[in-house]
């Protein structure tokens, strides 16, 4: 129970039939009501696209590194073992940064909630820990969405596109965008037309602020000294101003 | 004369009463409702007005207290002592409004505590939280001696006094810090902003235009509190301050120029869009209209346009935070935000409250005494300079 699990979404073999939605509703006690939007009741909705020719699915993409981990002043998110990033909402103070952060703008809020928590994807965390499948994977009858270990749906998607020439895009959505995901697309119609971000670094996102961040001990620091510094040499020509102005009193009287 | 004043008066009362009123029902509200019911804050657009003008506003406009903090102890220049004390003022009120602000905006104040305790440093926010705390207590104690004093405390006094400098110099550090890593707060999300506001040089640009905000409001109260107090205006120093003005706008207005041409981003402000009109307002309201009007002497040495070109600087500098919170994250046409009528009034009542304790604590303890502090070394130098003029005569 160690290699990191993850999901993958073969967008070329969903039919839209929503049996993922529904028994994600279902394994989490969330209403069983078709949505189009992710939201504080909808872990994953299945979006259509070009008059019902494409199904996409919205979900947490369980980020490697994920962002929303990094961004938690609190550090209420963290990135389990099975590869699930997950919640915790006794932590929580409800500032939203991750919502702000999140490259994918996955996490939703209880908004009508007067004490909201963070709401989303936990890909099943507790039946994967016990050795099962996220409850959308079960679901699918149409091998759209595949559970498994991420370095074997990596092979397995390259295989796909490989086998199939002219069928796939040749890309591997979430291998390597922000770090990489747990969560793996692959696709028939080209990303970019489906509302995928497309404009991700292949390095972890949190990287852009830690970058600053891990400087500012040495700043500091360096800063604090300057300005002693400088206090220092300024109270002394002050020092020496007022020596020399007596010295001149002291002059002009005699 | 004496009525018109007194009306005059009256109307500001009753205008601040009915602002503060509003923003007690909106606050009543946002507690009994939750912000979905009270705010204009949905799933796409998490944070609103309260983050972009309550607290990115609300802190910027507070940079004041550490640069005429650091003028004065740091750089000794004596004479602006006497502007040190309201400035120092209008930073901690400014502060403790942010966290009024943050206790409404935040979905469970309740827990704010968890930041002292459950540490991220990888969170930018984390940093923003702790620069936070410490920069409001390093501004209390600085404010503190007006307190000491008017109660004649003299063992706290002298205690106070005999940490000023390291307090300064740590008040100088955070503030710094925390005005850059409000910046810092948006490098996360290159993926959601507008190239416009976009910048990983976004927190180096946080801290220049605070500080040619807090600068700007430093003369801006000096006016107002002139006005209600009846004092003379420090004309000489604030004439200063509008020439140190002239060149933080400088600064600024190349770095940002700069910033969007090393990103190839320069384009973006001629295409006619909602926000490239947005930034170009941005850019001339704040920046180059008063960077002309201050560089001339006429207008610097006198009340009126030192006046008006501090207030065109705050402006711009509201309008600079509001876009990066607010109009850059518009970039979809599905995502339009207004604030709703409760974030906008808890807003103005926080605003009215820090202007009438303001007010308050200007008129009842000793803010504006141009012989404060005497007996310290501080005093002695500034007798010093005083005879070093006379001798040089």
């Amino acid at each position: 129970m160690t290699t990191s699990k993850g999901l993958l979404i073969d967008i070329s073999k969903c039919v839209g039939c929503r049996e993922c939605a529904r028994a994600c509703a279902e394994a989490n006690n969330l209403p069983q009501e078709e949505a189009t939007e992710l939201s504080a009741t909808h872990y994953t909705v299945v979006q259509s696209y070009f008059d019902d020719q494409t199904f996409v699915r919205r979900m947490c993409m369980h980020c490697n590194e994920p962002t929303c981990v990094s961004a938690c002043l609190v550090g209420a998110f963290r990135k389990t073992e099975t590869g699930a990033v997950l919640y915790d909402e006794s932590k929580c103070i409800g500032c939203r940064y991750c919502m702000q952060a999140c490259p994918f703008e996955v996490p939703r809020y209880e908004w009508s909630k007067l004490s909201p928590r963070i709401q989303k994807c936990k890909m099943c965390y507790e039946r994967v820990a016990a050795g099962g499948k996220t409850a959308c994977a079960e679901a699918c009858q149409f091998g759209a969405t595949t559970f498994g270990d991420r370095d074997e749906l990596i092979k397995e998607a390259r295989k796909r596109i490989d086998e199939n020439p002219g069928t796939y895009v040749n890309h591997i959505y979430g291998l390597t965008e922000a770090g990489g995901t747990s969560v793996l697309f692959i696709s028939n119609v080209p990303f970019e037309k489906l509302g995928f971000p497309m404009n991700l670094p292949n390095e972890p996102i949190p990287q852009l602020s830690w970058r600053v961040l891990s400087q500012i001990p040495k700043y500091s620091v360096a800063a604090g000294v300057v300005l002693f510094g400088i206090h220092w040499i300024t109270a002394r020509r002050t020092e020496v101003a007022r020596f020399e102005a007596e010295q001149r009193n002291l002059a002009q009287r005699n | 004369m004496k009525l018109f004043r007194l009306l005059k008066l009256t109307f500001w009362k009753s205008l601040a009463i009915i602002f503060i009123a509003l923003g007690v029902v909106a606050a009543v509200e946002r507690y009994s409702m939750g912000l979905g019911a009270t705010t204009h804050l949905v799933d796409t657009f998490p944070w609103g007005i309260w983050i972009g003008f309550d607290i990115l506003v609300g802190v910027g406009l507070a940079a004041g207290g550490f640069t005429i903090a650091a003028t004065v102890y740091i750089f000794n220049i004596e004479r602006f002592r006497p502007i040190l004390r309201p400035t120092v003022l209008t930073a901690f009120l400014g502060y403790l409004l942010v966290m009024a602000g943050l206790m409404v905006d935040l979905g469970r104040p309740w827990a704010i505590w968890h930041a002292m305790v459950m540490w991220n440093p990888h969170s930018v926010m984390f940093e923003v939280a702790w620069c936070v705390m410490l920069y409001s207590t390093v501004l209390a104690l600085e404010f503190s001696p007006v307190v000491f004093e008017r109660f004649n405390l003299q063992r706290p006094l002298k205690i106070v006094h005999a940490i000023t400098i390291p307090l300064v110099v740590l008040g100088v550090v955070l503030s710094t810090l925390h005005q850059s890593s409000l910046g810092s707060l948006f490098l996360i999300i290159p993926g959601r902003m507008h190239p416009l506001w976009y910048s990983n040089i976004i927190p180096f640009l946080f801290f220049i235009s605070c500080v040619a905000a807090g600068l700007s409001m430093t003369i801006f109260e000096s006016f107002l509190s002139s006005r209600a107090f009846g004092r003379e205006v420090e004309l000489p120093l604030l004439t200063e301050l509008g020439r140190v003005l002239v060149v933080v706008l400088a600064l600024l207005f190349t770095v940002r120029i700069q910033d969007l041409m090393s990103r190839d981003a320069l384009q973006y402000v001629f295409q006619s869009t909602y926000q490239s009109y947005m930034f170009i307002g941005e850019i001339t309201i704040g920046i180059i209209i008063p960077f002309f009007l201050l560089l001339s002497k006429r207008i610097r040495t006198s009340q009126k346009g030192l006046f008006y070109s501090a207030a065109l600087v705050m402006l711009g500098f509201v309008a600079n935070r509001m876009n990066t919170a607010i109009t850059s994250m518009e970039r979809w046409g599905q995502r339009t935000y207004i604030p709703s009528w409760q974030e906008l009034f808890i807003t103005i009542a926080l605003a009215t409250t820090g202007f009438i304790a303001f007010y308050f604590i200007a008129k009842h303890f000793p803010v504006f005494t141009a012989q404060h502090e005497r007996g310290t070394i501080h005093a002695r130098e500034h007798e010093v300079m005083e005879e070093l003029r006379l001798v040089s005569k």
